[in-house]
């Protein structure tokens, strides 16, 4: 795991292990979630590995009805929205991804500061399974 | 030598140019700057030999994508005779011609050139909606994109982000929409030259003759409500919440201070300008704010020497409804969670204290992205020399106007100020 960039490669590797891997700058602290070859706190170049553990909160999101061709692939559009947001870890970073288990025909009802999940989406891509990271809730 | 952060020499705008904007499948991006270019000439009040460019910058966001064909600084150079004299393309997603214009500017104030166009074009409408939403979301971060956001979608999150933390909901949105659309019939180059009522009683109209049931609204705002003709898109963006897709041009005609005057006895000055760049959502500190938009507006205030009280009117990159409210707050116009309520008491209608998008906005007059930067500062231009005709800002001595473009999901923005002397 040590040998592993610290880059969106090895990010998305983590991820179809099931871990939610960031960085931690070795020199101020700092968290990145994806991990970061440079610190953006202090801009240090020493990065250790961070685990994950995919409790948070909700803090924005929307309900897309105007699906991007890649969505629509996967049955989404005006009539199925879906929910995307961003959710703020326990620790403190930021994640954008996918919500589910709410009802996106009512986003009036979605309230900010529900607490979620790390939930992982497997989809085919290819011949290969690709991992991404969404958030389930209420918990 | 320590960092001055002024201009070695100043620079004046004196001409320019902007096409009818539109869906033109017909017409191709040459067929717009052409027309841009010659009204631009026309508009040179002594008149301009365009045998006189010293060079050309030309934003342009991604016609590779949208009409298959890239490198678009020579086609112009062909097009405009201006062969073998240089010609440079900037990319910045929806600010591409602000980057033109500042990079005209820094040619200029180097000492490197006298006489420089700044423009820039974009063409739309020979894709699907759903291929122009792809398109457009190529200038989304990658986390965003990976995950299912949309364009709309990224600042609807930001809207969510807004309500919450000011206790607010849809409704405010539906006074940016009123208002720009108000300014709208005035300007003779805008994609929907009509009113929120207008449209409500075409819809009235259209039910009469096919004869539907017709639909009945209290006022502008019961319509902006009615999911039937304003849909969600991204919700809580909604049809009337999104700019539309567009094709266009626009150029201005800058030169070096000390030679304007050769052009006309009205000049517009480059008071200051700056440019900042953002981190989306993953790292963004406020969910509420850009801070290219602040550190492109303290760069520009810096360099003019001006406050964001002395701005008397500005066109504010209003792609979405929301990214109004955040942008008059991020420029200093009103305090971080007042915009919208500076917007509700009419504070930004076209004679109140600071009118914001007197052109209608990229809401109404149309958004042709690589456009967009040069078409908004046109406006400046033509307001601060009192032709802006029936949305003319109704205020004695108008001196100070401003712009400002924003690209892609806010990873880069302009603000740049303009003054009549």
């Amino acid at each position: 795991m040590e040998d592993r960039p610290f880059n969106d490669t090895s990010y998305e590797r983590f991820l179809n292990e099931k871990k939610i891997m960031g960085s931690k700058c070795n020199h101020c602290g700092a968290l990145s979630l994806p991990p970061r070859p440079i610190c953006i706190s202090c801009l240090g170049r020493e990065m250790n590995w961070v685990q994950f553990k995919g409790n948070g909160k909700l803090i924005a999101f929307t309900s897309i009805a105007v699906a991007p061709p890649c969505m629509m692939k996967e049955g989404f559009n005006r009539e199925n929205p879906y929910v995307v947001g961003v959710v703020e870890l326990d620790e403190g970073v930021k994640a954008v991804a996918r919500i589910v288990g709410m009802d996106a025909k009512r986003p009036d009802q979605i309230k900010v500061g529900t607490p979620l999940k790390a939930e992982f989406l497997e989809k085919m891509e290819g011949s290969q399974i690709k991992t991404s990271l969404a958030f389930k809730g209420p918990f | 030598m320590s960092k001055r952060g002024r201009l070695a020499r100043g620079v004046a705008v004196v001409g320019g140019g902007l096409t009818k904007l539109g869906l033109f499948k017909d017409r191709n991006c040459k067929d717009f700057f052409a027309e841009a270019f010659i009204e631009m000439v026309d508009s040179v009040d002594k008149g301009f030999d365009p045998k006189e460019l010293d060079a050309i910058y030309i934003g342009n966001y991604s016609n590779d994508f949208f009409v298959n064909q890239a490198h678009w600084g020579p086609i112009i150079a062909d097009l405009l005779g201006h062969v073998p004299k240089p010609v440079t393309r900037t990319e910045a997603a929806c600010a591409s011609s602000a980057l033109a214009f500042r990079e005209g500017v820094l040619a200029i104030a180097s000492g490197l050139y006298d006489i420089v166009l700044v423009g820039g074009f974009e063409q739309m409408s020979k894709r699907t909606t759903e291929e122009v939403a792809e398109g457009l979301a190529m200038a989304a971060s990658p986390y965003e994109v990976a995950a299912g956001f949309t364009f709309p979608g990224v600042f609807a999150t930001m809207a969510t982000a807004y309500f919450s933390r000011y206790g607010v909901d849809r409704e405010i949105l539906f006074n940016v929409t009123i208002k720009s659309h108000n300014n709208a019939p005035f300007n003779p180059k805008a994609q929907f030259p009509m009113t929120i009522l207008d449209f409500m009683n075409a819809r009235i109209e259209r039910c009469r003759k096919k004869g539907e049931p017709v639909p009945e609204w209290k006022d502008e705002k019961d319509f902006l409500r009615d999911p039937i003709p304003n849909p969600p898109v991204a919700w809580p963006m909604h049809l009337f919440d999104c700019c539309p897709i567009s094709d266009g041009a626009a150029c201005l005609l800058l030169v070096a201070e000390e030679i304007a005057k050769r052009f006309t006895d009205d000049p517009i000055y480059l008071a200051g300008m700056g440019q900042g760049s953002s981190y989306s959502f993953h790292a963004k500190k406020d969910l509420t704010s850009y801070e290219a938009t602040r550190y492109a507006a303290k760069e520009a205030y810096e360099m003019s020497g001006l406050t964001p009280k002395d701005i008397q009117f500005s066109e504010v990159h209003d792609c979405f409804s929301i990214a109004e409210i955040v942008h008059i707050e991020d420029l200093g116009f009103f305090k971080p969670g007042e915009g919208w309520k500076g917007v509700a008491e009419g504070l930004t209608k076209l004679d109140g204290p600071i009118p914001i998008n007197t052109s209608g906005g990229l809401k109404t007059k149309g958004h042709p992205v690589g456009a967009t930067g040069v078409a908004q500062l046109y406006e400046v231009w033509v307001q601060l020399r009192n032709k802006a005709g029936k949305r003319q800002v109704p205020k004695q001595n108008l001196r100070i106007g401003a712009a400002h473009n924003f690209g892609g999901t806010g990873g880069t923005c302009t603000f740049t100020i303009l003054e009549r002397r």
